[in-house]
């Protein structure tokens, strides 16, 4: 039995959300810490062989957002002149802008060319890493159900699905348990 | 620059958070106990996090070499 056991509960199942439980997963594993994801609601399409490609965000509903275009259009002559400009102006892509038809997938790969510009690692690729660190990633059982997804939907790797009681007690078993909700 | 010779350099310029720990933990997993790993990093996080890394983990970190924007980090790895 170790002693510690770090545990992640990933609820979210857009592009943005998909990132805190990875890379704290990969991470608390590298440690040495014995880690695991419980992926419910939305959080099972981070582990969905298809909809893991698919993973959005949206400027609605998420004022927090900042207007940041991706250092390379940027460095771009009249593009990113406009995209600074764009950047002053307004702190973030306003709320309304998100009816426009095709938003949410622009947003979406202003985000992804943003992050690959940082050297943030895509969703699939931190995935494969906390597979290869030995996180010990649970599908919810009764969110499997309700969205009808079976088990061979999801990527390969992961744990039998399980439930709340057998998640909650598989974590406090440690002396150490941390649980963590994303 | 360090007077120290490493068995294995491992270049994560570019990278951020957290691929700098996690491509450091895996390199060690190729070296034999007391070897040393040299880590070059561009990220900032990386110089707070590779520390953290090494005290969790009972690496020995030797030295820390800031220059240009780098982080050079020299790791033993554990016996």
């Amino acid at each position: 039995m170790p002693s510690e056991r770090f545990a992640i509960i990933a609820s979210k199942g857009t592009l943005d959300w998909a990132y805190p439980p990875l890379i704290l997963a990969s991470t608390a594993a590298s440690l040495g810490v014995e880690t695991a994801v419980f992926f419910t609601f939305y959080g099972l399409n981070i582990i969905h062989k298809e909809k893991i490609k698919h993973l959005k965000m949206s400027s609605v509903g998420n004022p927090a957002m900042p207007m940041a275009f991706p250092p390379s259009v940027k460095k771009t002559p009249i593009a990113g002149q406009l995209a600074g400009l764009i950047e002053t102006l307004l702190p973030g892509p306003p709320q309304i802008m998100g009816v426009i038809p095709g938003m949410t997938d622009f947003i979406t790969s202003m985000m992804k060319k943003t992050m690959k510009d940082h050297g943030v690692a895509s969703v699939e690729e931190l995935v494969e890493l906390c597979k290869e660190a030995g996180v010990k990633m649970i599908p919810c059982q009764m969110t499997m159900e309700l969205f009808g997804y079976k088990y061979e939907d999801l990527i390969e790797g992961l744990e039998p699905p399980g439930g709340a009681a057998t998640f909650i007690n598989y974590v406090l078993e440690a002396d150490k348990p941390m649980l963590l909700f994303v | 620059m360090a007077g120290i010779t490493a068995d294995k350099t491992l270049d994560t310029s570019g990278l951020n958070c957290p691929l700098p720990v996690l491509k450091t933990k895996k390199a060690l997993e190729d070296l034999q106990g007391g070897q040393i790993l040299e880590v070059i990093s561009t990220d900032p996080g990386s110089k707070a996090d590779i520390p953290a890394f090494c005290q969790r983990t009972g690496n020995e970190l030797l030295e820390t070499v800031e220059e240009e924007g780098k982080y050079i980090f020299y790791i033993r790895k554990k016996a």
